[in-house]
């Protein structure tokens, strides 16, 4: 198999593997502050509870990441070496501020969520909880930075150094606000939102189910679905935004999404589809002139199609169509279970009804795949290029790497990774089974809660 | 090349500093790794794995914050490095991967066979841990086979030579006798005594290997001590490694931990020094072809970049270092299991 496709499928597994822990800490981390910032509020026993189960399933889900992050961080340098090279000097200071100022504040201040409960007074406890949070949000800022500029390049110049080219910076701020930048922090916040709030949801609606620590599921249900309900609804702002930045900047990618050929004409808007890329046509159920609608808000300005691009600067049309159409598709049904967990509420049968609770236990994997999904179609959508129209995938690998090694650690890391999620599938279910039971034994030694 | 203090030679100074921070602070929780496997009840094993508990995690950041920063000043060091030691790298990966899911899952079930794997996995993977770390130094002050487009023309087992294997067991031999000195402070009773019993031991591993990589150096490196030569001033930082060394098995003996774990921290920051000194201007070394060397010009990134960069370090790094202080300061004391502990 060829070098490029060895790295990209390693890159690819390893960064999916990871974004299977961040978005559901910055999810949880949110959901965190809040559940303690009740307890500090109300001194409500039953936040304690609820806080401290979901630090300990914290502390699982972070270690996780930790442990798969750093991976992140050496493979630039190990398989994409002329990569790095070209963009060092551009993107490596959003790697270091991410270091310096978000890694730090979030592993130092996690040591007291996790092991502080009893060093620290609740107040210190509640500040190191908003700072593990914040530590959480402010890395992924750095990092959507640095992939952002990969989509958008802006605020940089191409020069000639030693052999070969790289970008330097110009204006530091211009390459952190590039075009995509915002519409693409807060979708990823929102998607991280949802899973954490998802997955608060479905372990608490199994324990309905079950009929076990009623009062800690239903807590835990009513600060999840508000979390819930508003990421869901802004996700819709948040795509929709994004969509418009990727038609205006990065023409090929919004073609591919909606498998659009036509070099410039009115497009429509396909609510599922197939793509025949020898063909050149896409067949499917379509809304005529939605996308050009959506973009422009009228129905007949055209939009660019692939036509529009040399073969070769264009991405694997049906795959991206795909990915895409199933996180819009993910996206509604988000909505959808959103609001009918809010009706439920309202209406006083949310923790009554077993099909909608079983809706929950379930409704966790769409935030999770729909988080893959997105970034799936952002990064496939983006190819040829590895930095738009700057440097092609093809010409950004290691020199000194040999398809050899890179088999040798592509199939060392796929199996390290599925022995990592069984164990963690595992850990995570023995800790769910076991339940919130453990913080209520030992406040009960103790003589009730530390206040 | 003379020394003058531009940006390229604060970012020297800069990216030593991180390592130097990773070495001292990683350091002894990899050390207290490699040590794990002495203890053999299930609690002494718990007490070692909790007295690094609340903090490895943030010490591990200062490998990942070095890492970033090398990228980010020096993009050309880190390509070359990295992928040249491809294979190194990639187990180097898997060690840090195991060591941390072994700390996080060991004591979450309580079947024997699965703490005795875990226990396994943590002290193998921070024993190879460490040993990377110090063969990849060793092939940096070494030198490595580069060609003019500044890529790796080596092999995988070209990078396991003698100098560089010798410094590799010299860095385990380091963070064990860093380890048990740390865990010593932390731990009391029985496994307090057994921990005592065994800094000595850890302290002669050192000194042996300190010497043979020092003769090697010398014999074998010339060029690792030209700035020494050039400037004699610079002897006053072996001075201070070998009494910082001494001052450690005096401490001990007189039942002062902490002060011989400073004295530890103080020898550790001495050899880097060293190193940096020995290495300037120089990132990675050219052998057999000295022009080829990446140094602090020709690897860097921009006077712009460099200059941003010194921004953030000087807004992160003072906050960076208040935060490291009050974590330990919240968890000082004899490690105690509890609820929370792993």
């Amino acid at each position: 198999m060829d070098l490029e496709l060895l790295s990209r499928l390693q890159f690819g597994i390893t960064i999916g593997f990871h974004y299977l822990f961040p978005p559901l800490s910055i999810g949880l981390g949110l959901i965190l502050v809040i559940m303690e910032g009740m307890y500090m509020k109300t001194k409500k026993l039953m936040y304690h509870r609820i806080t401290r189960f979901w630090v300990k399933i914290f502390g699982l889900i972070f270690a996780l990441g930790v442990a798969t992050g750093i991976v992140m961080e050496f493979q630039f340098g190990t398989n994409w070496a002329t990569y790095s090279r070209f963009v060092g000097d551009v993107f490596g200071s959003a790697l270091a501020a991410e270091g310096v100022f978000a890694f730090f504040l979030e592993s130092g201040f996690l040591a007291i969520l996790l092991f502080g409960w009893d060093k620290v007074k609740p107040r210190t406890h509640f500040i190191s909880t908003i700072l593990v949070a914040f530590g959480a949000h402010l890395s992924a800022i750095w990092i959507v930075v640095a992939n952002s500029w990969q989509q958008t390049p802006a605020g940089h110049h191409v020069v000639a150094f030693g052999d070969g080219m790289r970008a330097e910076i110009v204006d530091f701020w211009q390459v952190v606000f590039n075009p995509s930048f915002i519409d693409r922090i807060t979708h990823v916040y929102m998607g991280a939102w949802q899973a954490g709030a998802f997955f608060v949801l479905s372990v608490a609606a199994f324990y309905l189910i079950r009929k076990k620590h009623r009062e800690f599921a239903k807590g835990s249900i009513r600060i999840a679905l508000v979390v819930a309900v508003f990421a869901s609804i802004m996700q819709l702002v948040t795509g929709h935004s994004s969509a418009v930045t990727v038609a205006e900047t990065q023409p090929a990618k919004m073609a591919a999404f909606e498998g659009h050929y036509p070099a410039s004409a009115p497009a429509g808007l396909y609510l599922f589809g197939w793509v025949d890329e020898e063909a050149e046509e896409t067949v499917g159920l379509q809304i005529p002139g939605l996308l050009s609608f959506m973009i422009d808000f009228d129905s007949s300005t055209p939009v660019t199609g692939l036509n529009a691009f040399p073969e070769e600067d264009r991405p694997p049309v049906n795959l991206v169509f795909q990915s895409y159409h199933i996180m819009v598709g993910i996206g509604m049904l988000l909505i959808l279970f959103s609001l009918l967990g809010a009706l439920g509420w309202w209406r006083r049968f949310l923790f009554e009804k077993r099909w909608l609770l079983w809706i929950f236990v379930f409704a966790v994997i769409l935030p999770m795949a729909g988080n893959q999904l997105g970034w799936f179609s952002a990064e496939v959508g983006r190819q040829p290029w590895i930095v738009y129209g700057l440097l092609r995938t093809s010409d950004a690998l290691s020199v000194s790497v040999g398809s050899g090694q890179v088999i040798t650690s592509l199939i060392l890391f796929t199996l390290i990774y599925l022995l990592l999620l069984v164990l963690f599938i595992y850990l995570l279910n023995e800790k769910i089974q076991k339940g919130p039971e453990d913080a209520v034994l030992e406040e009960s030694k103790e003589g009730g809660a530390r206040a | 090349m003379s020394f003058t203090f531009d940006l390229n030679t604060v970012w020297f100074i800069m990216v030593g500093v991180l390592f130097t921070g990773y070495a001292l602070l990683d350091g002894f929780d990899l050390g207290v790794g490699a040590l794990h496997l002495l203890t053999k009840s299930d609690t002494d094993r718990r007490l070692m794995i909790n007295s690094i508990g609340p903090v490895w995690d943030g010490n591990e950041v200062w490998l990942v914050t070095g890492g970033g920063a090398l990228f980010a000043s020096f993009p050309e060091v880190y390509a070359t490095a990295f992928s040249g030691f491809y294979m190194a790298m990639i187990l180097l990966l898997f060690g840090l991967i195991f060591r941390a899911v072994a700390i996080d899952f060991r004591s979450k079930l309580v079947s024997k066979a699965w703490r005795q794997f875990w226990d396994i996995s943590f002290s193998v993977s921070s024993i190879v841990s460490a040993l990377l770390i110090g063969v990849a130094l060793g092939n940096i002050a070494y030198g490595i086979p580069l060609d003019a487009g500044k890529e790796f023309v080596g092999t995988f087992f070209g990078l396991l030579h003698p100098y560089a294997l010798m410094v590799g067991i010299t860095t385990v031999s380091l963070f064990m006798m860093h380890g048990a000195i740390y865990a010593v402070m932390k731990t009391e009773g029985d496994l307090q005594d057994k921990l005592r019993g065994w800094v000595n031991p850890t302290i002669i591993f050192f000194i042996i290997c300190y010497i043979i990589m020092t003769l090697a150096t010398l014999l074998y490196l010339p060029h690792m001590s030209e700035n020494l030569k050039a400037s004699p001033v610079l002897f006053i930082v072996p001075i201070l490694n070998a009494l910082a060394i001494a001052n450690i098995p005096r401490e001990m003996h007189k039942g002062r931990e902490g002060r011989a774990f400073l004295s530890s921290c103080a020898s550790m920051i001495a050899l880097m020094a060293l190193f940096g000194v020995g290495m300037f201007p120089n990132l990675i070394l050219s052998n057999p072809d000295p022009v080829n060397s990446l140094h602090i010009y020709n690897a860097a990134s921009s006077q712009k970049t460099l200059k941003i960069m010194l921004i953030i370090a000087t807004i992160g790094m003072p906050l960076v270092i208040a935060y490291t202080v009050s974590i330990y300061y919240v968890f000082r004391g004899k490690v105690k299991l509890d609820e929370s502990s792993y």
